[in-house]
């Protein structure tokens, strides 16, 4: 078919440029298919339609899929119409003269589904030489969405004369597709297959899989075709599956199974006795084993396959796989080839495993952040923290109620969390943490107190159901590298977020009035006091950021994840850890914490991609003997400070 | 005058007077005694309140007494009641199994049974194999002894982890946190074996009493928890009084001075964590017939800060406040999330106590905390004047 059509092509291109031939004759030559097509007969016209090469045919082909192409009754002309009311008005195919006529003497050619889809394929080399760049584009889509070996002359004849360098590129690649799969010789073949070797799209990957797809063969002493693997009883393949094999290829008596022997057994029972022995005998697999060779050898059943017979059976056989593709070359070239892609796609997704866990790990940061500064720096546990961070995405969700406009809904949410979280915070420590400093332990459990009564007044004002924190729309979709590497704006978002947040911090702690006395209460608090800092206002303070921190980090989440009043508990037990495994009293612990977790949760889902709860759980065994080996974390506090 | 343990621990015996009265009280209010007066739902209330608060006794012998804040301890309930429910619900299946096969005219084979069984089980997380953990479910003295090992050498394991590397305070609470996080994600996989987050039901049914009624089951079970508590409520207070509850006591206010004097801390903190962890999986393995059903939620981390929170609220550092803060917050919880407490109509906004509970449970812990560290225990110290 295909070599058919290569040289009805050449031919057109000889006769077809000569001479400008009219169309009508060549569809009256075959006016009884294009009036009524069916998918068998239609095909022939097609090809004699191309062959023509005159100018209006993939015209006529499209009027002709669109149902736009009429047949005078009397004489058979077709021409093209469109009607307006009980007219017709009608145009000559070759010269486009219009006339108009009533429509009762013309009949509408109406070909059903699967011919407009041949006539659609014919097309297709019409338009990929189409002067309109968005119909060549679209002729290539179409290509790529069912490759057939027809397109590829067509596609192949069209690279010369594309003017656009993009589609010229893409046109190339899919030239190269098609002939891996469908070029006329094996080395045509293997120079397409070798020249991918570099392209990781997911499309290259699967033109090599298709041709490297096997099936399992009959099973046989010598191994005939294309082999793909010789499977070994024992190791590749279990004595079960390989005798299964067998029965499947007729080459052996199938299995009777336990329950098939427990039914042939019942269905003989003569007196409570099965072949002689008592049923009650029958409780064990040897007294059934027992009682059907007693049938068997009486010939009312089939004999039992045994474990030898198995052996003997599989013992002489080899199993093996073919390749689909009979061509040894060209498989050898694909797995090549598919080798070489498979290499760099596994470097790309290390690229993409990396930035997925610097994203999740920039989350842990933000979440644990503020804990870091009041557990951290304080020495407070705030079991409340996650419902600050509850409380800055609430804040969030009811901006957008008020003001519909995404970026500037998050513009005003993100103080506007800050400022509700850290008079919060503020409130929170002069009313209660003030009065524990010296009970660190009751100070979780107060918190504990305070954080379920807030999450109960949360899903008592919010209601049970999850809430939306819309993003803006420039934030959405992905910022797409290659096929394998892609992250989304929202998560590159976040991670900026995280490290303008330990910049701003790292700058307040470090080069500010603040954070020098903030460092100082951290140190010795009755020494600061003495030199004329208020201990109780830079705790209020210390407080009071931390937790606007953390309702800052409640907004970025929020924007990821749905906001409900349980968002605050899922983080709380891991931000601790990023805290106590960082080491507690050091920003840049906090950060190489998150890290740590980040990379360590994308690792173990990377190896387990199906089950994140067991990630989950591996890491937080991790984590337990981490703290087992070092107690103070990644970033260990020395001296005095370290003391308790 | 050398002292004797009781009259160093004039609670005790004030103690077991009251649980023993009350028991009583029970026994005769049961339906299963024919007043009928206290409903077998409410005497079930009543036996699992026990277990809690034997956990809770449990609870503020590590915390109170010890120092160390756990939140654990709800882990090791749970495992109790893990290992109990596998016997419970294996002997049933096979009792369910047995039955249906007996019509049969072929004799089932043990492996049919077992592979029978092993559907009924596992059919709901899509598998039929039996996992290595079940290896002893069939024997209801090996899954006893199970729930005792168990918490005893997970507690004993970690302890010895944890206390070797001197991990103390918030941290060692967090560490806790972690282990019960991760006993919990790993129970809510389907493939642990132990059928995910479907847990294990139907542990009401007690296999061969089949035809007790859940009357007279729940009554036994709930004068067993009452014993449980006493026995346990001896044994505490034995530990905690004499030399051992002096040292033991020495560590949870300066742990540093005790090693100094030649103590060896680790040691003393390892036995009372892993005592009290396998008297959680005492009480669990209690709790959870009474319950009917045990899944990974109960294992949560939250459960364990809730024991806390009781052990706090009925005063930490002494055995009787834990019953009573046992008692009386989860008996409070179920009569308010239970419709039980009055809708307050402020005109405006009707009050409904299934959603405000949590709320006014949050605040007044945290006024407990602030203005009452001694917990409603402390108020008997008014009561009863000591001589200073």
């Amino acid at each position: 078919m295909f070599r058919h059509l290569l040289m009805l092509l050449c031919w057109v291109g000889i006769v077809g440029a000569a001479q400008a031939q009219d169309l009508q004759p060549v569809l009256q030559g075959h006016a009884e298919e294009i009036a009524k097509p069916s998918r068998s007969s239609v095909s022939v016209a097609l090809d004699d339609l191309a062959a023509s090469g005159a100018p209006q045919v993939s015209v006529f082909l499209e009027q002709w899929q669109d149902k736009g192409v009429w047949q005078r009754e009397a004489d058979g002309v077709f021409f093209f119409g469109t009607e307006t009311g009980d007219d017709l008005t009608l145009r000559d195919i070759d010269t486009g003269a219009e006339s108009s006529a009533p429509t009762n003497g013309f009949s509408q050619l109406k070909p059903n589904g699967g011919v407009r889809r041949l006539i659609g394929t014919a097309l297709v080399q019409f338009q990929l030489t189409d002067p309109d760049l968005a119909r060549r584009q679209s002729a290539v889509d179409s290509i790529a969405r069912r490759p057939e070996a027809d397109q590829l002359g067509p596609l192949r004849a069209s690279i010369e004369a594309e003017p656009d360098a993009a589609l010229k590129a893409r046109k190339i690649q899919l030239t190269n597709f098609l002939s891996a799969s469908f070029g006329d010789t094996s080395e045509e073949r293997i120079a397409a297959i070798t020249s991918m070797a570099t392209d990781t799209s997911i499309e290259a990957r699967a033109v090599m899989n298709q041709i490297l797809s096997t099936k399992t063969a009959t099973p046989s002493q010598t191994p005939s075709g294309n082999v793909a693997r010789v499977l070994t009883s024992g190791d590749d393949l279990s004595q079960a599956d390989a005798y299964a094999q067998l029965v499947a290829a007729g080459l052996a008596p199938t299995i009777i199974s336990a329950a098939a022997i427990r039914e042939a057994l019942a269905a003989h029972v003569v007196g409570g006795r099965v072949g002689g022995i008592p049923t009650s005998q029958l409780d064990t697999d040897a007294g059934r084993a027992k009682a059907y060779a007693a049938l068997a050898a009486a010939g009312t059943v089939p004999p039992l396959v045994t474990e030898l017979d198995q052996q003997s059976a599989v013992a002489d056989m080899n199993f093996y796989e073919v390749y689909d593709e009979p061509d040894s070359a060209v498989t050898d070239a694909a797995r090549a080839t598919l080798d070489s892609i498979e290499t760099r796609v596994a470097a790309a997704q290390t690229v993409d495993l990396t930035l997925d866990a610097l994203s999740l790990a920039s989350i842990y940061f933000l979440a644990a952040i503020g804990l870091a500064i009041t557990f951290g720096v304080m020495g407070v546990i705030n079991m409340a923290h996650g419902e600050f961070i509850m409380m800055g995405a609430y804040t969030g969700y009811v901006v957008q109620l008020f003001v519909p406009d995404y970026t500037l809904s998050i513009i005003i949410a993100l103080p506007l969390a800050f400022a509700v979280t850290f008079a919060a915070g503020v409130v929170m420590e002069r009313l209660v943490i003030r009065h524990l400093y010296h009970r660190p332990l009751e100070t979780l459990l107060a918190t504990f107190g305070i954080s379920i009564a807030l999450q109960q007044l949360a899903k008592n004002i919010f209601g049970t159901q999850a809430r939306p924190l819309t993003s803006p729309g420039w934030l959405d979709g992905a910022w797409v590298i290659s096929d394998v590497i892609q992250i989304s704006y929202i998560r590159i978002a976040i991670f900026v977020l995280a490290l303008l947040f330990l910049g701003l911090i790292l700058f307040v702690l470090k080069r500010t009035r603040l954070g020098l006395e903030v460092r100082a209460v951290t140190q010795n608090p009755g020494m600061a006091a003495s030199m004329g800092i208020n201990p109780d206002r830079i705790n209020m303070m210390t407080f009071g950021l931390g937790s606007g921190i953390a309702g800052i980090a409640g907004v970025a989440i929020g924007l990821y994840a749905k906001v409900t009043s349980e968002m605050g508990a899922d983080y709380i037990v891991q931000s601790f850890m990023t805290v106590v495994v960082g080491g507690v009293g050091n920003v840049w612990g906090t950060l190489a914490g998150a890290s740590l977790i980040g990379f360590l949760q994308k690792g173990i889902e990377w190896f387990n991609p199906s089950n994140t709860l067991a990630a989950q759980t591996y890491m937080v065994l991790f984590i337990i003997l981490f703290i087992q080996f070092r107690p103070k974390g990644i970033v260990a506090q020395k001296g005095r400070a370290a003391a308790d | 005058m050398r002292k004797t343990f009781l009259s160093q621990n004039p609670s005790v015996m004030w103690f077991i007077a009251f649980l023993g009265l009350f028991t009583l009280a029970v026994a005769i209010g049961s339906e299963a005694t024919g007043t009928g007066l206290i409903s077998t739902s409410m005497v079930k209330t009543l036996g699992k309140t026990l277990c809690l608060c034997l956990i809770a006794i449990a609870m503020d012998v590590v915390w109170g007494y010890c120092g160390i804040l756990s939140l654990g301890h709800f882990a090791f309930f749970g495992i109790g009641g893990y290992a109990i429910g596998m016997w419970l619900m294996y002997a049933r299946t096979e009792g369910i199994v047995m039955t249906s096969l007996e019509g049969h005219v072929i004799p089932p084979t043990p492996q049919e049974v077992q592979d029978a069984i092993g559907n009924q089980i596992f059919g709901v997380v899509g598998s039929s194999d039996f996992p290595w953990l079940w290896a002893f479910s069939d024997s209801l003295f090996l899954q006893l002894l199970m729930v005792v090992i168990v918490p005893g050498l997970l507690a004993l394991v970690f302890g010895w982890l944890a206390f070797r590397s001197r991990v103390t305070g918030v941290y060692l609470s967090i560490l806790t946190q972690a282990m019960t996080l991760a006993l919990s994600l790993w129970l809510f996989q389907n493939d642990s074996g132990l059928r995910g987050n479907n847990g294990l039901s139907g542990l009401q049914n007690i296999p061969g009493y089949e035809d007790t009624s859940q009357a007279t089951t729940s009554l036994v079970f709930f004068m067993g928890s009452a014993l449980a508590l006493a026995l346990g409520y001896i044994l505490f207070a034995w530990v905690v009084s004499g030399k051992m509850g002096s040292v033991v006591q020495g560590i949870r206010d300066n742990e540093a001075r005790v090693r100094f004097l030649g103590y060896r801390v680790e040691r003393y903190k390892l036995f009372i964590f892993t005592l009290t962890a396998v008297i959680a999986g005492i009480a669990g393995a209690l709790y959870y017939p009474q319950a009917g059903i045990i899944n990974p939620a109960e294992i949560a981390p939250i459960a364990s800060i809730y024991l806390a929170v009781w052990v706090a609220i009925g005063g930490r550092g002494r055995l009787y406040g834990a019953v009573i803060g046992a008692a009386f917050v989860s008996l409070l919880s179920s009569w308010f999330t239970g419709g039980g407490a009055p809708a307050i109509n402020l005109g405006f906004y009707t009050i409904l106590w299934t959603d405000w509970w949590l709320v006014l449970l949050g605040v007044s812990f945290v006024c407990v905390t602030l203005f009452f560290p001694k917990g409603i225990g402390g108020l008997f110290d008014y009561l009863v004047r000591k001589p200073s």
